[in-house]
Protein backbone atom coordinates (compact mmCIF):
# COMPACT_ATOMS: atom_id res chain seq x y z
CA UNK A 1 0.00 0.00 0.00
CA UNK A 2 1.00 3.97 -0.68
CA UNK A 3 1.72 6.10 2.12
CA UNK A 4 -1.38 6.71 4.46
CA UNK A 5 -1.99 10.11 2.68
CA UNK A 6 -4.65 11.29 0.88
CA UNK A 7 -3.22 12.74 -2.56
CA UNK A 8 -5.39 15.50 -4.36
CA UNK A 9 -4.11 18.08 -6.86
CA UNK A 10 -7.68 19.45 -6.11
CA UNK A 11 -7.64 20.70 -2.19
CA UNK A 12 -4.72 22.08 -0.36
CA UNK A 13 -5.46 23.43 3.50
CA UNK A 14 -3.44 24.79 6.07
CA UNK A 15 -3.77 23.87 9.50
CA UNK A 16 -4.94 26.43 12.35
CA UNK A 17 -1.63 26.09 14.58
CA UNK A 18 -3.56 24.47 17.45
CA UNK A 19 -5.61 22.40 15.59
CA UNK A 20 -4.81 19.56 12.99
CA UNK A 21 -8.30 18.95 12.39
CA UNK A 22 -9.49 22.87 11.23
CA UNK A 23 -8.18 24.79 8.35
CA UNK A 24 -6.60 28.34 8.33
CA UNK A 25 -6.88 28.40 4.84
CA UNK A 26 -8.35 26.38 1.83
CA UNK A 27 -6.93 26.45 -1.32
CA UNK A 28 -8.34 25.26 -4.78
CA UNK A 29 -6.11 24.62 -7.39
CA UNK A 30 -4.22 27.41 -6.19
CA UNK A 31 -7.23 29.73 -5.53
CA UNK A 32 -7.77 31.20 -1.80
CA UNK A 33 -10.98 29.89 -1.95
CA UNK A 34 -12.38 32.20 1.58
CA UNK A 35 -10.05 34.82 1.00
CA UNK A 36 -10.01 35.63 -2.52
CA UNK A 37 -12.43 33.89 -4.86
CA UNK A 38 -15.21 33.71 -2.15
CA UNK A 39 -16.05 37.31 -3.07
CA UNK A 40 -14.63 37.53 -6.81
CA UNK A 41 -16.67 34.47 -8.33
CA UNK A 42 -19.54 33.09 -9.07
CA UNK A 43 -20.74 29.33 -8.27
CA UNK A 44 -20.89 28.06 -11.75
CA UNK A 45 -16.83 30.04 -11.79
CA UNK A 46 -16.28 28.18 -9.02
CA UNK A 47 -17.90 24.55 -10.44
CA UNK A 48 -15.62 24.91 -13.37
CA UNK A 49 -12.89 25.69 -11.62
CA UNK A 50 -13.20 22.61 -9.28
CA UNK A 51 -14.20 20.06 -12.38
CA UNK A 52 -10.86 21.54 -15.09
CA UNK A 53 -8.96 23.32 -12.84
CA UNK A 54 -8.59 26.42 -14.55
CA UNK A 55 -11.10 29.38 -14.58
CA UNK A 56 -13.41 29.65 -17.16
CA UNK A 57 -13.48 32.09 -19.85
CA UNK A 58 -16.34 34.41 -19.89
CA UNK A 59 -17.72 32.29 -22.62
CA UNK A 60 -17.09 28.97 -21.20
CA UNK A 61 -18.55 30.46 -17.64
CA UNK A 62 -21.63 31.31 -19.95
CA UNK A 63 -21.93 28.35 -21.17
CA UNK A 64 -22.29 26.19 -18.04
CA UNK A 65 -24.81 28.53 -16.34
CA UNK A 66 -26.57 28.24 -19.65
CA UNK A 67 -26.71 24.08 -19.54
CA UNK A 68 -27.27 23.94 -15.50
CA UNK A 69 -30.54 26.18 -16.24
CA UNK A 70 -31.26 23.78 -19.05
CA UNK A 71 -30.66 20.78 -17.03
CA UNK A 72 -31.84 22.08 -13.26
CA UNK A 73 -35.45 20.78 -14.01
CA UNK A 74 -36.33 18.17 -15.67
CA UNK A 75 -39.81 18.27 -14.19
CA UNK A 76 -41.83 15.75 -12.66
CA UNK A 77 -42.46 13.53 -15.56
CA UNK A 78 -38.74 12.54 -15.65
CA UNK A 79 -37.96 9.52 -13.94
CA UNK A 80 -34.91 10.55 -12.09
CA UNK A 81 -37.77 13.46 -10.74
CA UNK A 82 -40.93 10.84 -10.41
CA UNK A 83 -38.27 8.77 -8.28
CA UNK A 84 -37.49 11.78 -6.46
CA UNK A 85 -40.66 12.41 -5.52
CA UNK A 86 -41.54 8.94 -4.65
CA UNK A 87 -38.88 9.54 -1.84
CA UNK A 88 -41.21 12.87 -0.93
CA UNK A 89 -44.58 11.76 -0.73
CA UNK A 90 -43.52 8.86 1.37
CA UNK A 91 -41.66 11.49 4.17
CA UNK A 92 -38.66 9.66 3.36
CA UNK A 93 -34.92 11.03 4.36
CA UNK A 94 -33.83 14.27 1.87
CA UNK A 95 -30.85 12.45 1.35
CA UNK A 96 -32.39 9.29 -0.12
CA UNK A 97 -35.27 11.44 -2.39
CA UNK A 98 -31.63 12.69 -4.22
CA UNK A 99 -29.89 9.36 -4.00
CA UNK A 100 -33.39 7.98 -5.81
CA UNK A 101 -32.83 10.76 -8.33
CA UNK A 102 -29.12 9.80 -8.92
CA UNK A 103 -29.88 6.37 -8.72
CA UNK A 104 -32.77 6.73 -11.65
CA UNK A 105 -31.20 9.62 -13.21
CA UNK A 106 -27.79 7.33 -14.07
CA UNK A 107 -29.26 5.19 -16.52
CA UNK A 108 -28.45 4.52 -20.63
CA UNK A 109 -31.81 6.14 -20.99
CA UNK A 110 -32.31 9.39 -21.05
CA UNK A 111 -29.63 9.68 -17.80
CA UNK A 112 -25.98 10.32 -17.08
CA UNK A 113 -24.65 7.15 -18.61
CA UNK A 114 -26.63 8.46 -21.88
CA UNK A 115 -24.43 11.48 -21.72
CA UNK A 116 -21.60 9.66 -21.14
CA UNK A 117 -22.04 7.44 -24.40
CA UNK A 118 -22.53 10.54 -26.32
CA UNK A 119 -19.46 11.87 -25.17
CA UNK A 120 -17.43 8.91 -26.30
CA UNK A 121 -18.73 9.04 -29.31
CA UNK A 122 -17.89 12.81 -29.86
CA UNK A 123 -14.29 11.50 -29.25
CA UNK A 124 -14.74 8.78 -31.25
CA UNK A 125 -15.98 10.70 -34.53
CA UNK A 126 -15.41 14.52 -33.50
CA UNK A 127 -16.75 16.66 -36.37
CA UNK A 128 -16.86 14.09 -39.12
CA UNK A 129 -21.06 13.71 -40.32
CA UNK A 130 -19.75 10.59 -42.35
CA UNK A 131 -18.53 8.75 -38.85
CA UNK A 132 -21.30 9.52 -36.93
CA UNK A 133 -23.97 8.45 -39.70
CA UNK A 134 -22.56 5.18 -39.87
CA UNK A 135 -22.05 5.10 -36.32
CA UNK A 136 -25.63 5.98 -36.20
CA UNK A 137 -26.95 3.82 -38.83
CA UNK A 138 -25.69 0.54 -36.55
CA UNK A 139 -27.25 -1.36 -34.56
CA UNK A 140 -26.96 -0.38 -30.38
CA UNK A 141 -23.81 -2.73 -29.57
CA UNK A 142 -24.71 -4.40 -26.22
CA UNK A 143 -21.51 -5.77 -24.59
CA UNK A 144 -23.21 -8.56 -22.10
CA UNK A 145 -20.93 -8.06 -19.02
CA UNK A 146 -21.44 -4.49 -18.71
CA UNK A 147 -23.33 -3.68 -15.50
CA UNK A 148 -25.46 -0.89 -18.04
CA UNK A 149 -27.90 -2.36 -19.28
CA UNK A 150 -28.23 -1.59 -22.87
CA UNK A 151 -30.47 1.31 -24.17
CA UNK A 152 -32.56 0.33 -27.48
CA UNK A 153 -31.79 3.65 -29.31
CA UNK A 154 -28.63 5.72 -30.26
CA UNK A 155 -27.31 7.68 -27.25
CA UNK A 156 -28.30 11.29 -27.67
CA UNK A 157 -31.57 10.68 -29.23
CA UNK A 158 -35.14 10.85 -28.03
CA UNK A 159 -36.43 7.20 -28.79
CA UNK A 160 -40.36 7.84 -28.65
CA UNK A 161 -40.06 11.33 -30.14
CA UNK A 162 -41.70 12.92 -33.29
CA UNK A 163 -39.97 15.78 -33.62
CA UNK A 164 -36.89 17.55 -31.65
CA UNK A 165 -38.72 19.42 -29.28
CA UNK A 166 -38.83 23.39 -28.47
CA UNK A 167 -36.99 23.47 -25.60
CA UNK A 168 -34.04 21.05 -27.03
CA UNK A 169 -33.67 23.50 -30.24
CA UNK A 170 -34.13 26.65 -27.96
CA UNK A 171 -31.13 25.17 -25.81
CA UNK A 172 -28.95 24.01 -28.48
CA UNK A 173 -29.89 27.34 -30.31
CA UNK A 174 -28.73 29.42 -27.37
CA UNK A 175 -25.72 27.23 -26.02
CA UNK A 176 -24.27 26.92 -29.93
CA UNK A 177 -24.75 30.86 -29.96
CA UNK A 178 -22.24 31.60 -27.23
CA UNK A 179 -19.79 30.56 -29.60
CA UNK A 180 -17.73 28.66 -26.94
CA UNK A 181 -15.88 25.13 -28.45
CA UNK A 182 -17.03 23.78 -32.10
CA UNK A 183 -19.08 21.19 -30.92
CA UNK A 184 -22.53 22.72 -30.48
CA UNK A 185 -22.12 24.70 -33.64
CA UNK A 186 -21.45 21.89 -35.77
CA UNK A 187 -24.33 19.39 -33.64
CA UNK A 188 -26.88 23.15 -34.67
CA UNK A 189 -25.62 23.15 -38.52
CA UNK A 190 -25.96 19.12 -38.74
CA UNK A 191 -29.05 18.29 -36.60
CA UNK A 192 -31.21 16.99 -39.38
CA UNK A 193 -28.96 14.76 -41.28
CA UNK A 194 -28.04 13.21 -37.70
CA UNK A 195 -31.26 12.72 -36.72
CA UNK A 196 -32.19 10.92 -40.36
CA UNK A 197 -29.37 8.37 -39.60
CA UNK A 198 -30.21 7.85 -35.87
CA UNK A 199 -34.10 7.72 -36.98
CA UNK A 200 -35.20 10.15 -34.09
CA UNK A 201 -35.11 13.09 -32.92
CA UNK A 202 -31.75 15.36 -30.77
CA UNK A 203 -32.67 15.03 -27.24
CA UNK A 204 -31.18 16.96 -24.02
CA UNK A 205 -29.02 14.61 -23.38
CA UNK A 206 -26.99 14.83 -26.71
CA UNK A 207 -27.07 19.05 -26.57
CA UNK A 208 -25.53 18.30 -22.92
CA UNK A 209 -22.28 16.17 -24.13
CA UNK A 210 -21.93 18.52 -26.98
CA UNK A 211 -22.16 21.28 -24.63
CA UNK A 212 -19.87 19.79 -22.15
CA UNK A 213 -17.38 18.41 -24.54
CA UNK A 214 -17.16 22.50 -25.65
CA UNK A 215 -16.00 22.72 -21.79
CA UNK A 216 -13.60 20.46 -22.63
CA UNK A 217 -15.25 17.66 -20.02
CA UNK A 218 -14.27 14.08 -20.31
CA UNK A 219 -16.59 12.04 -20.60
CA UNK A 220 -16.34 10.75 -16.69
CA UNK A 221 -16.19 14.51 -16.00
CA UNK A 222 -19.34 15.08 -18.40
CA UNK A 223 -21.46 11.95 -16.54
CA UNK A 224 -20.75 13.64 -13.20
CA UNK A 225 -21.73 17.16 -14.04
CA UNK A 226 -24.87 15.74 -15.57
CA UNK A 227 -25.73 13.90 -12.14
CA UNK A 228 -24.95 16.86 -10.67
CA UNK A 229 -27.08 19.67 -12.65
CA UNK A 230 -30.28 17.84 -12.46
CA UNK A 231 -30.66 17.66 -8.90
CA UNK A 232 -32.54 20.97 -8.39
CA UNK A 233 -35.48 19.89 -9.86
CA UNK A 234 -35.53 16.76 -8.27
CA UNK A 235 -35.15 17.94 -4.63
CA UNK A 236 -37.96 20.51 -5.34
CA UNK A 237 -40.24 18.06 -6.64
CA UNK A 238 -39.68 16.01 -3.58
CA UNK A 239 -40.19 18.61 -1.22
CA UNK A 240 -43.24 19.83 -2.75
CA UNK A 241 -44.45 16.36 -2.82
CA UNK A 242 -43.86 15.76 0.62
CA UNK A 243 -45.91 18.52 1.28
CA UNK A 244 -48.74 17.80 -0.63
CA UNK A 245 -48.96 14.33 1.00
CA UNK A 246 -49.77 10.81 -0.50
CA UNK A 247 -53.23 10.53 -1.59
CA UNK A 248 -52.75 13.43 -4.11
CA UNK A 249 -49.75 11.52 -5.96
CA UNK A 250 -50.46 8.94 -8.70
CA UNK A 251 -50.73 5.24 -7.35
CA UNK A 252 -51.42 3.81 -10.99
CA UNK A 253 -52.82 0.36 -11.75
CA UNK A 254 -51.09 -2.92 -11.89
CA UNK A 255 -52.17 -5.71 -14.29
CA UNK A 256 -50.98 -8.82 -12.86
CA UNK A 257 -50.69 -11.66 -15.77
CA UNK A 258 -50.57 -14.73 -13.75
CA UNK A 259 -52.62 -14.04 -10.71
CA UNK A 260 -53.15 -17.38 -9.32
CA UNK A 261 -56.08 -15.90 -7.31
CA UNK A 262 -57.07 -15.82 -4.10
CA UNK A 263 -58.24 -18.98 -2.87
CA UNK A 264 -55.42 -20.85 -4.36
CA UNK A 265 -52.14 -22.92 -2.51
CA UNK A 266 -49.71 -23.94 -5.16
CA UNK A 267 -47.04 -26.07 -3.92
CA UNK A 268 -44.53 -26.28 -6.07
CA UNK A 269 -42.59 -29.36 -5.83
CA UNK A 270 -40.61 -29.51 -8.86
CA UNK A 271 -38.80 -25.97 -8.05
CA UNK A 272 -40.40 -24.33 -11.47
CA UNK A 273 -42.10 -21.28 -11.30
CA UNK A 274 -45.86 -21.72 -13.16
CA UNK B 1 -47.41 1.71 -32.87
CA UNK B 2 -44.25 3.57 -32.18
CA UNK B 3 -43.35 7.23 -30.44
CA UNK B 4 -45.96 8.74 -28.19
CA UNK B 5 -48.82 6.39 -29.26
CA UNK B 6 -46.86 3.11 -27.57
CA UNK B 7 -46.11 5.34 -24.21
CA UNK B 8 -49.61 6.03 -24.66
CA UNK B 9 -50.37 2.64 -24.03
CA UNK B 10 -48.63 2.52 -20.94
CA UNK B 11 -49.46 5.66 -19.12
CA UNK B 12 -50.60 4.96 -15.55
CA UNK B 13 -51.15 1.21 -15.59
CA UNK B 14 -48.46 -1.96 -15.46
CA UNK B 15 -49.41 -5.32 -16.92
CA UNK B 16 -46.33 -7.63 -15.44
CA UNK B 17 -46.08 -11.23 -14.26
CA UNK B 18 -43.27 -10.10 -11.49
CA UNK B 19 -45.99 -9.72 -8.82
CA UNK B 20 -48.54 -7.10 -6.80
CA UNK B 21 -50.35 -6.57 -3.41
CA UNK B 22 -54.11 -6.75 -2.82
CA UNK B 23 -54.58 -4.22 0.08
CA UNK B 24 -55.44 -6.25 2.88
CA UNK B 25 -56.09 -9.46 1.47
CA UNK B 26 -53.14 -11.18 -0.10
CA UNK B 27 -49.97 -10.80 -2.28
CA UNK B 28 -48.66 -12.53 -5.64
CA UNK B 29 -45.12 -12.88 -5.95
CA UNK B 30 -43.83 -14.15 -9.48
CA UNK B 31 -47.15 -15.96 -9.55
CA UNK B 32 -47.63 -17.74 -6.49
CA UNK B 33 -49.08 -16.47 -3.41
CA UNK B 34 -46.36 -15.35 -0.88
CA UNK B 35 -48.47 -16.46 2.29
CA UNK B 36 -49.34 -20.02 1.40
CA UNK B 37 -47.23 -21.21 -1.54
CA UNK B 38 -43.96 -19.68 -0.45
CA UNK B 39 -44.49 -19.49 3.21
CA UNK B 40 -41.59 -21.85 3.95
CA UNK B 41 -38.96 -20.19 2.06
CA UNK B 42 -36.37 -18.53 4.05
CA UNK B 43 -35.50 -15.00 2.95
CA UNK B 44 -32.22 -15.85 0.75
CA UNK B 45 -34.82 -18.82 -1.05
CA UNK B 46 -37.08 -15.58 -1.81
CA UNK B 47 -34.51 -13.20 -2.65
CA UNK B 48 -33.43 -16.06 -5.63
CA UNK B 49 -36.72 -16.77 -6.42
CA UNK B 50 -37.54 -13.23 -7.02
CA UNK B 51 -34.25 -13.03 -9.71
CA UNK B 52 -34.56 -16.61 -11.03
CA UNK B 53 -38.27 -17.46 -10.59
CA UNK B 54 -36.75 -20.81 -9.88
CA UNK B 55 -36.43 -22.90 -6.41
CA UNK B 56 -33.16 -24.98 -6.20
CA UNK B 57 -32.27 -27.76 -4.10
CA UNK B 58 -31.26 -27.71 0.05
CA UNK B 59 -27.58 -28.42 -0.99
CA UNK B 60 -27.59 -25.41 -3.16
CA UNK B 61 -29.11 -23.04 -0.75
CA UNK B 62 -26.75 -24.13 1.73
CA UNK B 63 -23.92 -23.06 -0.49
CA UNK B 64 -26.04 -19.81 -1.56
CA UNK B 65 -25.76 -18.72 1.91
CA UNK B 66 -22.40 -19.77 2.54
CA UNK B 67 -21.49 -17.40 -0.66
CA UNK B 68 -23.54 -14.92 1.45
CA UNK B 69 -22.29 -15.25 4.75
CA UNK B 70 -18.53 -15.85 3.94
CA UNK B 71 -18.66 -12.26 1.68
CA UNK B 72 -19.61 -10.02 4.38
CA UNK B 73 -16.81 -8.95 6.95
CA UNK B 74 -17.19 -5.99 9.60
CA UNK B 75 -14.12 -4.01 8.33
CA UNK B 76 -14.72 -0.71 8.01
CA UNK B 77 -11.91 -0.19 6.27
CA UNK B 78 -12.88 -1.74 3.19
CA UNK B 79 -14.21 0.91 1.00
CA UNK B 80 -17.53 -0.19 0.75
CA UNK B 81 -18.09 -0.37 4.93
CA UNK B 82 -16.26 2.81 5.48
CA UNK B 83 -19.15 4.45 3.54
CA UNK B 84 -21.65 2.70 6.08
CA UNK B 85 -19.13 3.79 8.98
CA UNK B 86 -18.57 7.49 7.86
CA UNK B 87 -22.42 7.76 8.04
CA UNK B 88 -22.47 6.70 11.60
CA UNK B 89 -19.83 8.69 12.34
CA UNK B 90 -21.14 11.75 10.93
CA UNK B 91 -24.66 11.02 12.25
CA UNK B 92 -26.43 10.03 8.94
CA UNK B 93 -29.43 7.35 9.35
CA UNK B 94 -28.64 3.43 8.98
CA UNK B 95 -30.18 2.92 5.74
CA UNK B 96 -28.63 6.13 4.11
CA UNK B 97 -25.53 4.74 4.93
CA UNK B 98 -25.98 1.31 4.12
CA UNK B 99 -27.62 2.15 0.71
CA UNK B 100 -24.66 4.13 -0.21
CA UNK B 101 -22.39 1.56 0.91
CA UNK B 102 -24.28 -1.35 -0.73
CA UNK B 103 -24.29 1.70 -4.30
CA UNK B 104 -20.51 1.26 -3.97
CA UNK B 105 -20.57 -2.13 -4.01
CA UNK B 106 -20.68 -1.69 -7.68
CA UNK B 107 -16.85 -1.16 -8.30
CA UNK B 108 -14.90 -2.42 -11.03
CA UNK B 109 -12.22 -3.73 -8.89
CA UNK B 110 -14.55 -6.03 -6.60
CA UNK B 111 -18.30 -6.53 -6.38
CA UNK B 112 -20.92 -5.78 -9.45
CA UNK B 113 -18.68 -4.74 -12.55
CA UNK B 114 -16.10 -8.01 -11.82
CA UNK B 115 -19.20 -10.33 -11.34
CA UNK B 116 -20.60 -9.92 -14.05
CA UNK B 117 -17.58 -9.96 -16.66
CA UNK B 118 -16.31 -13.45 -15.01
CA UNK B 119 -19.52 -14.85 -15.44
CA UNK B 120 -19.59 -13.70 -18.99
CA UNK B 121 -16.15 -14.89 -19.42
CA UNK B 122 -17.28 -18.17 -18.05
CA UNK B 123 -20.27 -19.35 -19.46
CA UNK B 124 -18.59 -17.79 -22.83
CA UNK B 125 -15.62 -19.99 -22.11
CA UNK B 126 -17.58 -23.32 -21.59
CA UNK B 127 -19.40 -22.84 -24.92
CA UNK B 128 -16.50 -22.07 -26.86
CA UNK B 129 -14.59 -24.96 -24.96
CA UNK B 130 -17.83 -26.98 -25.84
CA UNK B 131 -17.16 -26.41 -29.63
CA UNK B 132 -13.45 -27.51 -29.17
CA UNK B 133 -11.78 -24.11 -28.27
CA UNK B 134 -8.59 -24.38 -26.40
CA UNK B 135 -8.77 -23.12 -23.02
CA UNK B 136 -5.05 -21.40 -22.44
CA UNK B 137 -6.11 -19.53 -25.94
CA UNK B 138 -9.34 -17.95 -24.62
CA UNK B 139 -7.80 -16.83 -20.98
CA UNK B 140 -4.92 -15.35 -22.73
CA UNK B 141 -7.31 -13.77 -25.68
CA UNK B 142 -9.16 -12.37 -22.42
CA UNK B 143 -6.25 -10.61 -20.82
CA UNK B 144 -5.17 -8.83 -24.09
CA UNK B 145 -8.51 -7.86 -24.93
CA UNK B 146 -9.45 -6.94 -21.29
CA UNK B 147 -6.47 -6.40 -19.67
CA UNK B 148 -7.56 -8.97 -16.71
CA UNK B 149 -10.32 -11.85 -16.10
CA UNK B 150 -12.91 -10.82 -13.59
CA UNK B 151 -13.25 -13.22 -10.56
CA UNK B 152 -9.44 -13.96 -10.65
CA UNK B 153 -6.20 -11.89 -8.92
CA UNK B 154 -7.46 -9.62 -6.08
CA UNK B 155 -6.81 -5.87 -5.28
CA UNK B 156 -4.11 -5.42 -1.83
CA UNK B 157 -3.30 -9.15 -1.66
CA UNK B 158 -2.88 -11.88 -3.81
CA UNK B 159 -4.79 -14.92 -2.44
CA UNK B 160 -8.36 -15.42 -1.48
CA UNK B 161 -9.29 -16.50 2.26
CA UNK B 162 -12.72 -16.99 1.08
CA UNK B 163 -12.01 -20.34 -1.35
CA UNK B 164 -11.07 -22.90 1.27
CA UNK B 165 -13.78 -22.39 3.39
CA UNK B 166 -16.63 -22.35 0.73
CA UNK B 167 -15.46 -25.05 -0.63
CA UNK B 168 -15.12 -26.83 1.98
CA UNK B 169 -19.51 -26.15 2.06
CA UNK B 170 -19.45 -27.38 -1.45
CA UNK B 171 -17.57 -30.56 -0.86
CA UNK B 172 -19.80 -31.38 2.30
CA UNK B 173 -22.53 -30.92 0.02
CA UNK B 174 -21.66 -32.99 -2.66
CA UNK B 175 -21.31 -29.80 -5.17
CA UNK B 176 -17.72 -29.80 -6.24
CA UNK B 177 -18.12 -31.70 -9.39
CA UNK B 178 -20.20 -29.17 -11.31
CA UNK B 179 -18.77 -28.16 -14.93
CA UNK B 180 -17.98 -24.32 -14.51
CA UNK B 181 -15.99 -25.58 -10.96
CA UNK B 182 -14.21 -27.38 -12.46
CA UNK B 183 -13.38 -24.62 -15.28
CA UNK B 184 -12.62 -21.86 -13.00
CA UNK B 185 -10.00 -24.18 -11.28
CA UNK B 186 -9.28 -25.26 -14.72
CA UNK B 187 -8.69 -21.33 -15.73
CA UNK B 188 -6.79 -20.82 -12.43
CA UNK B 189 -4.22 -22.93 -12.68
CA UNK B 190 -3.64 -21.74 -16.57
CA UNK B 191 -3.40 -17.87 -14.40
CA UNK B 192 -0.85 -19.72 -12.10
CA UNK B 193 1.14 -21.32 -14.84
CA UNK B 194 1.70 -17.57 -16.77
CA UNK B 195 3.25 -14.94 -15.70
CA UNK B 196 0.44 -12.97 -13.90
CA UNK B 197 0.01 -15.87 -11.46
CA UNK B 198 -3.22 -14.34 -10.45
CA UNK B 199 -5.25 -16.66 -7.86
CA UNK B 200 -9.14 -17.59 -8.27
CA UNK B 201 -10.80 -14.99 -5.68
CA UNK B 202 -14.60 -15.37 -4.35
CA UNK B 203 -16.39 -13.79 -7.13
CA UNK B 204 -14.31 -16.19 -9.79
CA UNK B 205 -15.74 -19.28 -7.42
CA UNK B 206 -19.27 -17.76 -6.86
CA UNK B 207 -19.63 -17.06 -10.03
CA UNK B 208 -18.98 -20.60 -11.33
CA UNK B 209 -21.26 -21.99 -8.57
CA UNK B 210 -24.10 -20.06 -10.07
CA UNK B 211 -23.51 -20.93 -13.42
CA UNK B 212 -23.32 -24.76 -11.97
CA UNK B 213 -27.15 -24.14 -10.89
CA UNK B 214 -28.14 -22.48 -14.07
CA UNK B 215 -28.26 -19.23 -13.23
CA UNK B 216 -27.51 -16.80 -16.45
CA UNK B 217 -24.87 -13.91 -15.72
CA UNK B 218 -27.62 -11.60 -14.65
CA UNK B 219 -29.24 -13.48 -12.35
CA UNK B 220 -26.09 -14.38 -10.84
CA UNK B 221 -25.22 -9.87 -10.58
CA UNK B 222 -28.52 -9.74 -8.92
CA UNK B 223 -28.15 -12.94 -6.36
CA UNK B 224 -24.82 -11.29 -5.50
CA UNK B 225 -25.92 -7.68 -5.20
CA UNK B 226 -26.24 -8.28 -1.36
CA UNK B 227 -23.08 -10.13 -0.61
CA UNK B 228 -21.18 -7.56 1.22
CA UNK B 229 -24.08 -6.50 3.07
CA UNK B 230 -23.97 -8.38 6.39
CA UNK B 231 -20.83 -6.97 7.01
CA UNK B 232 -21.79 -3.42 6.82
CA UNK B 233 -24.33 -2.78 9.87
CA UNK B 234 -21.49 -3.48 12.36
CA UNK B 235 -19.44 -1.10 10.69
CA UNK B 236 -22.21 1.63 11.06
CA UNK B 237 -23.07 0.70 14.93
CA UNK B 238 -19.69 0.73 15.72
CA UNK B 239 -18.64 4.12 14.23
CA UNK B 240 -22.38 5.70 15.79
CA UNK B 241 -22.53 4.48 19.14
CA UNK B 242 -18.60 6.04 19.63
CA UNK B 243 -18.39 9.82 19.77
CA UNK B 244 -19.40 11.98 16.45
CA UNK B 245 -16.55 12.39 13.66
CA UNK B 246 -13.79 9.92 15.27
CA UNK B 247 -14.12 7.56 12.64
CA UNK B 248 -10.82 7.64 10.80
CA UNK B 249 -10.29 11.52 11.05
CA UNK B 250 -7.91 13.37 8.91
CA UNK B 251 -5.54 15.94 10.18
CA UNK B 252 -4.59 18.70 7.18
CA UNK B 253 -1.25 16.93 6.86
CA UNK B 254 -3.00 14.02 5.76
CA UNK B 255 -4.07 15.57 2.73
CA UNK B 256 -0.84 15.63 0.34
CA UNK B 257 -1.51 18.24 -2.24
CA UNK B 258 -0.02 18.09 -5.19
CA UNK B 259 -1.23 20.59 -7.35
CA UNK B 260 -0.66 23.74 -9.19
CA UNK B 261 0.93 26.85 -7.26
CA UNK B 262 -1.35 29.55 -4.89
CA UNK B 263 -2.17 32.28 -7.41
CA UNK B 264 -5.11 35.09 -7.32
CA UNK B 265 -8.28 34.94 -8.77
Amino acid sequence: MSEEVIHTRIWQEEAEPDNAFAALSCHCHGYDVYGDLLSKASWIEYLYLLFRGEAPTAAQAKLLNGLAIALANPGPRDPAVHAAMCGGVGGSTSASCLMAALAVGAGGSGGSREVFNVMMGWQAYGLDLESWQAALGKEVEDDPANIWPAASHPAGFDPYGVRCTNPVRQTLEYLAGLGCGQTLIWLNDNRKPLEQAAGFPLAMPGVAAAALCDLGCTPEQGEMLFLMLRLPGAAVHALEQRDGGYKNFPFFRIELENDPGPSQNLTNQNGESS
Amino acid sequence: MNGPDLLTEHVGRLATEMGAFFPGERVVFRGKDLFTSLKDLDWLELYTYSITGKRYTPQQVRVLHVMWTHNSYPDARLWNNRVAALAGSSRSTGPLGIAAAMAVSEAKIFGGASQLRCSEFLIRAKKLMDEGADLETLVRAEIKEKRGIGGFGRPIVATDERIEPIMAIVREQGLENGSYIKLAFEVERVLLEGRLRWRMNSVGLTAALCADFGMRMHEYYMVAVPVFLAGMPPCYLDAVNKPEKQFFPIPCNMVSYEGVDQRRW
